[in-house]
């Protein structure tokens, strides 16, 4: 039995229309209700900014909605850092002198919120990757939503969850002892710049998560990094301290700049370029990986 | 602009092709689907049939080729094609953690119905799709047929002027299967275009008015089931022989009461052979008789109409479920 490369030759092909008696057109009472069911003369799909946050806003709505559903999700995502907060301060606390503080938990408690911001950010890849697997993502691709809505719904829902366990980490952090010893605004301008910083992230996250076959990998691959970039800084100890080899990258890190911007608004010390250098690495690696993401989230796509 | 007449033809593609690297998935696919009907795509795992619904929903860029919907073509406007497309994917595309309503709810806006088109929409689909009960419950205790109706109802609510099922029983019990198949029989009275994808002949046998059969990424055979069974000719002649070696002999025997040649089936252990035959039920003593001259112990010969599976294994060489390498 061979594959002929010609199709064999029915007795009618596709050629439709071509003979109403035999062809597979539609039987007229079909055709009838197809004018109230397949509406065929549809509005164009409206584009432009307005469509993009309103879609972005239903994207982020799903991933919203379930946060007051399963609580013990964002419990569980509270514990790390609120653990590393009591932690740091009870078992490092005493043994740990930094120059220029006296009180470790002051220069501490910024450096925890920071990274714990931070690590927040890795939620992104695994839900983005979650959606990939389950096909939810092609789901959306398939409709005439925006493009970018997907993803900006997605940084923004992550964005209102890191903010949840920022307040919780908060509370914990004053309990043991942590105040703003800066204005309460200086305060609130650190806070916006860690959140600027972690929202960043999350936007190589997402570039992560649409770039790994499972969420299993998603999982290691948005943590891994995490690590030596929250440690090799100034979050946890001054980078004078550091072996020769690792100052420079430790003072260059940009989670140090970051880290240092906010501990210096919160200690109402002066802040110097920090915050605006924060600013700068913010917009910058969102601007860049948020293309980057973008285009990944379309490249096999028709436009 | 090209507006789009209403035309007859709701599904059109001319030579797609897409290659994965060496791998050419779909090699020259032509596809015509006339308004309202209904289309099976029919194929081993691997000859192409999801490759060639996400060329037609605007989720892959063909290499060659060009296909349009609705008169819309597929590259040059991907949105207008979305608007009026639903797409249910192989495995069902819910958000668990939300209840069927916003599931449904969520989808329309996407769709860019306004708020009471989508509760109206929401409230009717529900109520066909039998979920009504289960609307407010959270998707993630579903059955694994609620979640098939749901992901349908989903594709359904900007009443797609052409739905793309691909392969929308697949992992379904018999049960939810036999009821998919009901619920996708209705939507052809409605009149929405349905292309499904399927490597299950009985589905396409009872589901699809016309049936594309594909392998390698090429359509190989395309008409209504009785065409296709027409095709490869008249009855056929099923043989079980006692002994595997024997199947020469046995080939031998048969062929002078045969048209064409007698075939071992690829996938048995060599004692099942398979030949077209036109004369019918008298053939079977004449077989029987030609067996035994030649001194093959036969366990059971059968005459019947051909199925699906023997139309696949004529044109292929393989059965239509076999899921072996050779696919490629």
């Amino acid at each position: 039995m061979s594959l002929d490369d010609e199709p064999p030759a029915f007795g009618h092909r596709a050629a439709v229309g071509a003979d109403p008696t035999s062809g597979p057109s539609p039987a007229p009472e079909r055709a009838a209700a197809v004018a109230d069911v397949a509406t065929l003369d549809r509005p164009e799909p409206a584009t432009g900014p307005i469509w993009v946050v309103r879609d972005s806003w239903v994207e982020a709505t799903r991933h919203l909605r379930v946060v007051p559903r399963n609580p013990e999700l964002l419990i569980f995502a509270t514990i790390q850092p609120v653990m590393f907060v009591l932690l740091f301060v009870y078992v490092f606390g005493g043994a740990i002198e930094v120059p220029g503080f006296e009180n470790y938990d002051q220069f501490l408690i910024p450096g925890i919120f920071a990274q714990s911001i931070v690590f927040g950010s890795a939620f992104t890849s695994v839900g983005i990757a979650e959606d990939m697997q389950k096909g939810y993502i092609d789901r959306l691709r398939s409709l005439p939503m925006s493009r970018s809505a997907v993803l900006i719904g997605r940084t923004v829902s992550d964005l209102v969850r890191n903010i949840i366990t920022f307040l919780v980490m908060l509370v914990v952090a004053f309990a043991v002892g942590f105040r703003f010893e800066g204005t309460f605004v200086e305060a609130l301008v650190a806070t916006a710049l860690l959140l600027a910083f972690s929202y960043a992230l999350s936007w190589i996250q997402a570039l992560i998560g649409l770039s790994v076959s499972s969420v299993e990998a998603a999982n290691s691959a948005g943590f891994i990094w995490m690590f030596p970039f929250t440690f090799v800084s100034s979050a946890f100890v001054d980078p004078s301290q550091m072996p020769d080899w690792l100052e420079p990258i430790a003072r260059n890190n940009p989670f140090t700049v970051a880290t240092n911007a906010a501990r210096a608004l919160y200690n109402g010390l002066p802040v110097g370029t920090d915050a605006m250098v924060t600013l700068g690495w913010s917009v910058g690696i969102t601007a860049v990986f948020a293309a980057l993401s973008i285009r990944k989230f379309g490249s096999s796509t028709v436009a | 602009m090209s507006t789009p007449s209403i035309t007859d033809i709701a599904v059109e593609a001319h030579g797609l092709v897409k290659r994965f690297g060496d791998n050419v998935a779909v090699d020259g696919v032509d596809l015509q689907v006339p308004r309202g009907a209904i289309y099976g795509l029919l194929g081993p795992n691997g000859a192409g049939k999801t490759t060639t619904v996400r060329l037609l929903t605007t989720l892959l860029r063909p290499d060659a080729g060009s296909a349009t919907i609705d008169g819309i073509d597929v590259a040059r406007e991907p949105t207008r094609v979305r608007a009026r497309i639903g797409l249910t994917g192989q495995y069902a595309a819910v958000e668990e953690r939300l209840t069927a309503t916003e599931n449904l709810q969520m989808i329309g806006r996407l769709y860019r119905l306004d708020a009471t088109e989508v509760r109206t929409r929401a409230g009717e689909l529900l109520e066909r799709f039998d979920l009504v009960d289960a609307a407010d419950r959270v998707v993630k205790g579903y059955s694994g047929g609620m979640r098939r109706r749901l992901d349908i109802a989903m594709s359904l609510i900007a009443r797609p002027s052409v739905l793309f099922l691909d392969e929308p029983t697949t992992g379904l019990d018999p049960r939810s299967r036999l009821a998919m198949w009901e619920l996708i029989e209705e939507l052809e009275t409605d009149g929405t275009t349905v292309l499904l994808t399927t490597q299950y002949l009985d589905e396409a046998d009872r589901l699809a008015e016309r049936i594309v059969v594909i392998d390698t990424g090429r359509v190989i055979a395309q008409g209504s089931s009785d065409e296709l069974k027409d095709q490869i000719g008249g009855d056929r002649l099923s043989v079980t022989i006692a002994r595997a070696e024997n199947a020469g002999r046995a080939i031998e025997a048969l062929r002078p009461l045969c048209r064409g040649g007698v075939d071992v089936d690829p996938v048995g252990d060599g004692r099942h052979l398979t030949a077209s035959i036109s004369a019918g039920d008298r053939v079977v003593p004449s077989a029987i008789r030609a067996l035994d001259d030649a001194g093959v112990d036969v366990l059971d010969v059968e005459v019947r109409r051909p199925t699906l599976d023997d139309v696949f294994l004529t044109l292929t060489g393989k059965r239509a479920d076999d899921n072996g390498e050779e696919a490629a």
